[in-house]
């Protein structure tokens, strides 16, 4: 890493995340000044949209070689008050908060007292929601069966596909000009809807361009007054090329990504969308540039790298917006899930590996930053030298990449009906989702707890908790089958509440809220005059989350084995146990920790239980229609949600104790797996993979299994085998447990220390006390 | 039939090629000083209690169990994807599977009716007759050399060199692949006297050209202490890097092809 990018990568880590009311001020203003009665409400987003575009300030940090901030400075993170107005009290958790905190300054404090309270309060989209919500979703909500995604950040899970090397903005404006001329007023009874959004997309499109005009401009001011001759060229050389793009379509390899950074800033500033945005392919869509240029002697692969670094810093500086309360506690890092698709395969099913994904991989290994997150896709066709070449970069500790099976995406998308190209040309984004890159909106709406159902149905509907009754009453379960059945109806009790708060959600989201931006940028909205909030994609798709399904495995297994089966315990007296929280039961609990079939170890007995609970799950929500005229589906990944999910869960028959941590993803519960990774693949690829939207298997490996050559290649045929099974996903820590203990202990020592989470990593010492606990317990594969 | 095992260990990486399953047998007619599986020496089913101060309860640890051919058998298969994709198969190790020879002879003719790799580790130390009749029936030997001199065998392992040397004699024969493995224990096994009369012996044999050298460590003896048994190399240091090489070297000087671990 040559010195320029050392300064600004210490500059990035070193900025703590502050509050900025910069964005949140000029919204106001705008809504405040722009009474506009008789404009709709999508073109009223776009100006407000180009109002900020055009007024924020432009910050350009020295030595930069990509330019763009969406605050005033690095990781000053703007607030959305139309969607979740922050209180006093807020900003005051947010500022004190020990993990995952933003300074607030006493400026801002006043800006919201005086400015932004009084204009949103009872306004935003957060209030409308609690509002519509009936009594059941929101019992069911308090009672944490289920979170809401849309609660305090707006629907985006989406990825960019290779639009803006196709095209520049001023085509774009262009097709949606025609595209306004040529709508059918006479047979199209939508026309002026149609004709309203496409003028907003339109305003939106306008604005991105202003924006980077106005880098434009400082930049060439920033050249004039430089003495230093390099850096002069060098601003002046930026400034062409934002005048350049969006404008147009990009030229060169350093154009393309300041075109994909001008559309990153313009998404992330239009909305707080969840997964930021991403560039997906990347290794696909820079390929014909650097290919070109590194031939004809006007790119050199050092220089290529530099702008790749300098890229992944801008990522780097802009953390995910402030999350408050239940939405913080799923979702409690500063990643915003911007995740980098390496490998795959090409649209012609032709291994897309090339030089560039190995020359990205070698950057991510140098720049070792939490963002973006970056993924490697492994096809059958993939070289073993791309896997190999992943795992040496895993082995050195950081979190990344991420390992995916392409074969499987492809499947899961190809029943979802994409079409082949389409899949081919997907990926993963977020944690482990599957998306149609460029063409599909796929929302995660909400994590969904399998455990806590489980204990309402031995409950009897009620809620241990809070001893209120939010489920149904299903009576005691006479044997294994009518508790499975009890269980299944209760579920989906519950996930009825759930859809029928999303179909809610979605409209209010469709209606008040629409994203002309982003919609410009997701095929097919343009064509169909659509916005991508109300189902203007060429594909849409809303996921609810499982979340425990290796506790709520075990947790049936136990009651079969030792209540139903076994007898060693009668139905009455395991509840007795589990209300006392295992309070001098400690014989009891031993024996349902260690003699006590356990999902991961391969072991038929309760991977068939994962398989039914699977079915029931699948069957409650899959198919199921969307409001924004897609289908809901499922998939299995908890963020940090299964810690939240874990605090409000009882004792369970498992023996795990009252308000810990549940099993994350599609892992086995932590401690659980005795048998070794192999048994922990088995067991996991007894789920049906391709008939979700992705899994997450998170296993431990201690740095010892991966000394030699011939240890990692055996790790390459573990991962290989995995995907043989069509296994969606499965992410490595290599770290030992006694180093996460000495972090622990002396959180000063380790400040550099990322692990892997659940499907993202983190700083160690920025995860609450309770998931580093549980990132400690993960089993530790070790065998010395 | 039912054999005793105590173990049976999944991705298992360091005994044989590709991803393996270790199947550990119970019982062993040696006692080797520095032997790592002290559990595994008696031939019977054994109880201990787990000495956790921290547990309110104390917990039995019962050391070894029956099992069946089959029920091996289809324990072992479970994890064929991964033999199929990485080249790997079932390692039987023990104590010493040749102890219970009928037993190992049917898994073993079991596992190669079904295509799957065997390997065997083994001190060699068994009669001709149950050798010879085991040779077909594996394709990989893990065989270990710990010394040439007699006297210094019966003193560190208890029993005779004797037949193992004979059977290794018979397996060079075989064409069968075979990889010496030597445990390298500081003091003991480690002496250049010792490591250069294995050379020799080695080189007559010139068919067997893999070694794997072993090096002593540390972590079973917390193992003795867990069991109540006596731990008599205490105060051994594991060899040092810089040792290993050395060892390592006088065999790829006699031509050998050599690794450091399993």
């Amino acid at each position: 890493m040559n010195d320029r990018i050392k300064k600004l990568r210490t500059q990035s880590l070193s900025i703590k995340p502050s509050i900025s009311t910069e964005r949140a001020e000029f919204i106001t203003e705008f809504y405040r000044n722009h009474d506009a009665a008789n404009t709709s409400t999508p073109v009223r987003r776009a100006l407000a949209f180009k109002y900020l575009m055009q007024n924020k300030e432009i910050c350009i940090n020295d030595g930069e070689l990509i330019v763009g901030e969406r605050g005033p400075k690095p990781k000053a993170t703007p607030t959305y008050p139309e969607i979740c107005l922050h209180s006093l009290e807020d900003l005051k958790i947010i500022d004190e908060r020990e993990k995952v905190s933003f300074s607030v300054d006493e400026k801002t404090k006043e800006v919201y007292k005086n400015k932004i309270i009084p204009f949103w309060k009872g306004n935003s989209i957060r209030d409308r929601i609690f509002t519509e919500m009936n009594d059941d979703w929101k019992t069911a909500y308090e009672a944490g069966i289920f979170t809401e995604f849309q609660e305090q950040r707006a629907p985006g899970h989406t990825v960019l596909g290779d639009k803006i090397y196709k095209k520049g903005f001023l085509e774009i404006i262009q097709e949606i000009n025609e595209k306004i001329d040529n709508l059918d007023f006479f047979n199209d009874p939508l026309a002026l809807d149609k004709k309203e959004e496409l003028t907003a997309m339109k305003i939106a499109a306008e604005a991105l361009i202003i924006f980077a005009k106005r880098h434009s401009e400082k930049l060439y001011e920033l050249a004039k007054n430089e003495i230093d001759f390099g850096k002069k060229l060098e601003l002046e050389q930026l400034s062409e090329i934002c005048k350049n793009v969006p404008a147009h379509k990009p030229k060169t390899f350093h154009e393309s990504l300041q075109y994909y950074w001008f559309v990153h800033i313009g998404v992330i500033s239009e909305l707080n969308p969840w997964d930021s945005f991403n560039p997906g392919r990347l290794d696909q869509h820079l390929l014909p540039y650097y290919q070109k240029e590194t031939a004809a002697g006007l790119l050199t692969k050092e220089k290529a790298i530099e702008y790749l670094q300098s890229f992944w810093i801008k990522f780097n500086n802009h953390p995910s917006p402030p999350k408050m309360g239940v939405t913080a506690k799923e979702s409690n890092t500063y990643t915003d899930f911007a995740l980098i698709n390496l490998g795959g395969v090409k649209e012609n099913g032709n291994d897309a590996t090339n030089e560039l994904t190995y020359l990205i991989l070698d950057v991510i290994e140098e720049m070792r930053l939490l963002q973006p997150g970056s993924m490697v896709q492994i096809s059958k066709k993939s070289p073993d030298h791309l896997l190999n070449r992943t795992l040496k970069i895993l082995k050195t500790g950081f979190g990344q990449p991420s390992i995916f099976n392409t074969d499987a995406i492809i499947q899961e998308l190809l029943r979802q009906g994409k079409s082949i190209e389409d899949a081919r040309n997907g990926g993963a984004s977020g944690c482990v989702e599957t998306g149609a890159f460029g063409k599909e909106a796929y929302i995660l709406t909400g994590y969904f707890n399998l455990p806590k159902i489980l204990e309402i149905t031995l409950n009897n509907g009620v809620d241990p908790r809070t001893q209120k009754n939010i489920g149904l009453e299903t009576k005691q379960a006479k044997s294994f089958e009518e508790l499975l059945d009890f269980f299944k109806k209760q579920l989906n009790y519950f996930a009825d509440i759930k859809i029928s708060g999303n179909n809610v959600i979605e409209r209010i989201y469709g209606k008040y809220l629409p994203v002309p931006f982003l919609s410009i940028l997701i095929d097919d909205c343009i064509k169909n005059g659509k916005d991508y909030n109300c189902g203007g994609a060429k594909y849409n798709t809303s996921y609810i989350q499982g979340v425990g399904i290796g506790s709520v495995s075990d947790e049936l297994a136990a009651l079969k084995f030792h209540v139903f089966e076994n007898k060693k315990i009668s139905y009455d007296e395991m509840m007795k146990v589990l209300k006392s929280n295992f309070e001098n039961f400690d014989e009891l609990r031993l024996d349902l920790l260690n003699n006590t079939p356990k999902y991961g170890n391969d072991d038929d007995y309760v991977d068939e239980i994962t398989k039914k609970v699977f079915d029931i799950f699948y069957n409650a929500i899959n198919g199921r229609p969307t409001s924004r005229g897609g289908k809901f589906r499922i998939n299995l990944l908890p963020t940090t949600c299964h810690i939240y999910f874990g605090s409000v869960t009882g004792a369970m028959p498992d023996g795990r104790k009252a308000f810990t941590p549940l099993s994350e993803g599609i892992s086995p519960v932590q401690g659980a797996d005795t048998n070794g990774p192999t048994s922990v693949i088995k067991s996991a690829s007894k789920i049906d993979h391709l008939k979700t939207g992705g899994t997450l298997l998170n296993q431990k490996f201690s740095p010892q299994l991966l000394k030699t050559e011939s240890e990692l290649n055996k790790l390459l045929h573990l991962i290989r085998s995995y995907f043989k099974m069509d296994g969606h996903h499965i992410q490595f820590n290599v770290i030992t447990a006694d180093t996460l203990r000495k972090a622990k202990k002396n959180p000063e020592q380790h400040k550099n220390l990322i692990v892997r989470v659940a499907g993202y990593s983190d700083y160690f010492n920025d995860l609450t006390k309770d998931l580093q606990d549980e990132i400690i317990r993960r089993t530790e594969h070790s065998d010395l | 039939m039912e054999g005793i095992i105590f173990n049976i260990q999944h991705y298992s990486i360091h005994d044989g090629p590709g991803i393996r399953t270790s199947v550990f047998f119970k019982g062993c007619p040696m006692n080797c000083w520095w032997c790592h599986n002290p559990e595994s020496q008696n031939p019977l089913i054994e109880e201990f209690y787990k000495s956790n101060s921290t547990a309110k309860v104390k917990e039995k640890q019962i050391i070894g169990k029956k099992t069946t051919v089959d029920e091996l058998y289809n324990e072992i298969i479970k994890d064929r994807i991964f033999y199929n994709e990485s080249g790997g198969g079932v390692t039987f190790t023990g104590g010493e599977p040749l102890m219970q020879s009928e037993f190992l002879i049917s898994i073993l003719k079991k596992c190669k009716e079904n295509g799957i790799h065997t390997a065997l580790d083994t001190s060699g130390f068994s009669s001709e007759n149950i050798f010879n009749s085991i040779i077909d029936l594996v394709d990989l030997f893990l065989y270990d050399i710990k010394f040439i001199d007699e006297y210094l065998h019966k003193k560190y392992t208890g029993v005779s060199n004797k037949q193992i040397i004979k059977n290794l004699k018979i397996l060079s024969e075989s064409k069968k692949e075979v990889f010496i493995r030597i445990p390298i224990i500081p003091k003991i096994t480690e002496t250049k006297e010792n490591i250069k009369q294995i050379i020799d012996f080695l080189k007559e044999i010139n068919i067997l050209k893999n070694i794997c050298l072993l090096a002593y460590h540390k972590i079973s003896e917390s193992k003795y202490e867990r069991f109540n048994m006596n731990y008599k190399l205490k105060g051994i240091k594991p060899p040092s890097k810089e040792r290993l090489n050395e060892i390592r070297e006088y065999f790829s000087k006699a031509g050998f092809n050599v690794t450091i671990g399993g």
